[in-house]
């Protein structure tokens, strides 16, 4: 079992007339890439925020590595923040933006030097150092920004959203070299993202936060693939949801009556024990289920529904389908793009078949607001 | 950078606009560089040959290629040259001490208000710069309501004086040239990225290093750009030093006007204004020379 090396206890921010964060709590293990993921306004900056120290909490406490911080400013705490703009000194040039902390904390000239050669190493800056900020593009500016914060040696890295002003191909590359950079140095990552491919793709676990609050905790597979809320199934990746009906537990099976007339069945393992209300959505995702011409008796043991084939996008390496299903819902299908069976044309018949396994039961809950979709 | 990125847009007309875009600069500062080549260089050059001629008021002045008159007058007015430095010097010194700590607050602590506070700094300058010098003189009038009511106190010699000294002739125009340089240093300080102060303090800066390394640094512009709107008005100032200055503190402003409006000596005015303004040309370019204008380019 690894040590605690964040720990959130039942935070609140309060702020004029926003609660920003709603009793929070969080433990966070050493070494971890963790990251924090939720549309806008949900708080996951001033979570992050209160871990550094810039923010206290209205209410809760805070600790790193089992000491109580709550109160403790920026500078007395373990902990350095990589900044969504950069945030590097423009008078000064890469070494010494990247020996800025070092210099703070009067550790000798040698030793500055080394460590700052190291650091620059460690991000592939090296030979960069007399450079200016002004001098160097976005992608090179993160790094240095990540070697002036990585040079002190922090227990916690914390990140908001660094990647943030990047272009897609350089925040692709930046993910990776992140996490080669995690790895090497075995600090723990808190990463601020509201990207929730970047998410899934660098993190050991991941928080998907709504209002405040955590709506789901976990590994970015146990999320994705059993989302605990309808707005976690949406959030995270493309998900199919139709309203449905908790009944009858069999064998280990749940089914649930689906609103539109026929039934699904579902592991009942697979199931929220916390759900107040029989009233549930249940959803798959898109790369989960086949598609059939509607024909025939469907192969016994699988879930099914019928609808009509919309409209059948290439992609390259996959198809994605548009199928209307039961009470006109739409439902999106991703099949790979093996050259084989010709894809089913627009107006057809179809049945999606995909196995209860791959069937997931949640809570629904309040629709996405405007606000929250915007990025 | 900028051509690249244009060259890289299809589909603009490149062709009909190719002139147009080469014309462009000249066409945008060709009303100020005629502006300034009317009423600036025109009247320098005469002013430049009215030094060198010889003459009076009464029996005309006639072009004799006079140079003598510049080690003249830097001999004979080389005191009020240096005191003119000297209290623009200190004036402009003054203002920047009262203005830094004042825009710093406005730019970071203003919150809502900056706009209003920076209106209530700007008000007692839309009041006439002379009736504004003479108040000024008014408070520090030796019986005034300053140092009179000291005085009847006791709290002061009843020989003190601040009026028709050197000190009221500084105050005064630091009193005068305050907006020229708490403006610009606002802008700057306004200027900074807020997430560069956060990140000092997150990198073990105490709140008085976050100042030093980079703040401080960072508003080298705005003292740069205040330090020249305040000293060069001040320095050839005439205002201050005749209404607060009284017979003994003139400064070469004085000098100038009195040689151009009373002696009718031009060439000698036009001598002394010349040396004036070589001598601040030279003092600027080596200023910005230590202050480094390419450095200052790289900090916007
Ligand atoms: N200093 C502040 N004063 C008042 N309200 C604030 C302050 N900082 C944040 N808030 C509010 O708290 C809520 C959460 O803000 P926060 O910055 O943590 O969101 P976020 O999840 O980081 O969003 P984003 O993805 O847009 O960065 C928002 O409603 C925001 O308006
Ligand atoms: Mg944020």
């Amino acid at each position: 079992m690894p040590d605690i090396d964040v720990r959130l206890e039942r935070v609140t921010k309060q702020f004029a007339d926003t609660v920003a964060v709603d009793d929070l709590s969080l433990d966070i293990e050493e070494g971890e890439f963790f990251s924090m993921l939720g549309p806008s306004g949900c708080g996951k900056t001033t979570t992050l925020r209160m871990i550094g120290g810039f923010e206290e909490p209205s209410i809760g406490t805070v600790y790193l590595g089992g000491r109580d911080v709550t109160d403790l400013p920026p500078y007395k705490r373990d902990v350095n923040t990589v900044f969504q703009s950069y945030a590097l000194f423009p008078h000064l040039d890469v070494f010494e933006n990247v020996a800025f902390g070092l210099r703070r904390k009067k550790v000798p000239k040698d030793e500055i030097t080394a460590r700052v050669n190291e650091a620059l190493h460690l991000v592939e800056m090296t030979g960069f150092g007399k450079r200016k900020p002004s001098q160097m593009s976005g992608g090179q500016q993160q790094r240095v920004a990540l070697a002036r914060a990585l040079v002190n040696h922090p227990k916690v890295l914390l990140l908001d959203e660094p990647l943030g002003a990047l272009d897609l191909k350089l925040r692709k590359q930046m993910q990776l070299e992140l996490k080669r950079i995690q790895q090497e140095v075995g600090i723990t990552f808190i990463y601020v993202t509201h990207d929730q491919e970047e998410a899934m793709t660098m993190s050991d676990r991941l928080a998907v936060m709504r209002y405040g609050k955590i709506e789901q905790i976990g590994p970015p597979e146990d999320v994705y693939e059993t989302p605990a809320t309808e707005f976690v199934a949406s959030f995270l990746g493309a998900s199919n949801l139709l309203d449905g009906e908790l009944g009858r537990q069999t064998d280990g099976n749940t089914a649930v009556q689906l609103a539109a007339g026929s039934s699904v069945t579902v592991p009942t393992d697979r199931v929220p024990h916390d759900l107040y209300d029989t009233q549930v959505k249940v959803g798959v995702r898109p790369e989960k289920i086949t598609i059939e011409a509607d024909r025939g008796d469907p192969a016994p043991g699988f879930n099914h529904v019928t609808g009509l084939m919309r409209m059948a996008t290439y992609i390259g390496v996959s198809h994605q389908y548009k199928v209307e299903g039961p009470g006109a819902k739409e439902l999106t299908v991703y099949v790979q793009n093996l050259g084989a069976a010709p894809a089913p044309s627009p107006g057809e018949k179809v049945r999606l078949v995909w196995h209860p396994e791959h069937t997931f039961v949640v809570k629904p809950s309040a629709p996405l607001t405007q606000e929250e979709e915007v990025e | 950078m900028e051509q690249h990125l244009q060259s890289d847009r299809p589909g603009v007309a490149r062709h009909g606009s190719r002139l147009g875009k080469r014309l462009a600069p000249y066409l945008l500062i060709s009303p100020g560089g005629l502006w300034l080549g009317i009423f600036f260089l025109v009247p320098m050059l005469a002013m430049l040959s009215l030094s060198l001629q010889t003459g009076s008021i009464d029996t005309g002045f006639r072009q004799t290629w006079n140079f003598g008159v510049y080690p003249h007058a830097i001999g004979e007015y080389h005191k009020y040259f240096l005191r003119s430095l000297l209290y623009g010097g200190v004036a402009s010194a003054a203002t920047l001490l009262i203005s830094y700590p004042m825009s710093y607050w406005i730019a970071f602590h203003g919150g809502r208000r900056k706009t209003t506070y920076l209106l209530l700094l700007l008000l007692p300058f839309f009041v006439s710069f002379v009736i504004r010098t003479l108040a000024w003189g008014f408070i520090l009038s030796d019986e005034g309501i300053l140092f009179g009511t000291l005085k009847s106190w006791h709290l002061l010699p009843s020989s003190f004086r601040v009026l028709n000294t050197g000190t009221a002739v500084v105050s005064g125009i630091a009193y005068n040239f305050l907006p020229f340089m708490a403006l610009p240093l606002y802008v700057t300080l306004e200027k900074i990225d807020r997430s560069v102060v956060a990140a000092a303090g997150d990198l073990y800066a105490s709140k008085r290093e976050t100042f030093l390394r980079v703040i401080l640094p960072l508003s080298v512009p705005g003292i740069f750009a205040g330090v020249l709107l305040t000293l060069v008005p001040a320095v050839g100032d005439y205002v201050n030093a005749s209404i607060l200055g009284g017979t003994e503190n003139h400064m070469i402003g004085n000098i100038i006007q009195t040689e151009y409006l009373y002696n009718f000596n031009y060439p000698l005015a036009a001598a002394l204004s010349f040396v004036l303004m070589a001598g601040m040309v030279i003092g600027i370019l080596a200023y910005a020379r230590v202050l480094g204008t390419r450095e200052i380019e790289e900090y916007v």
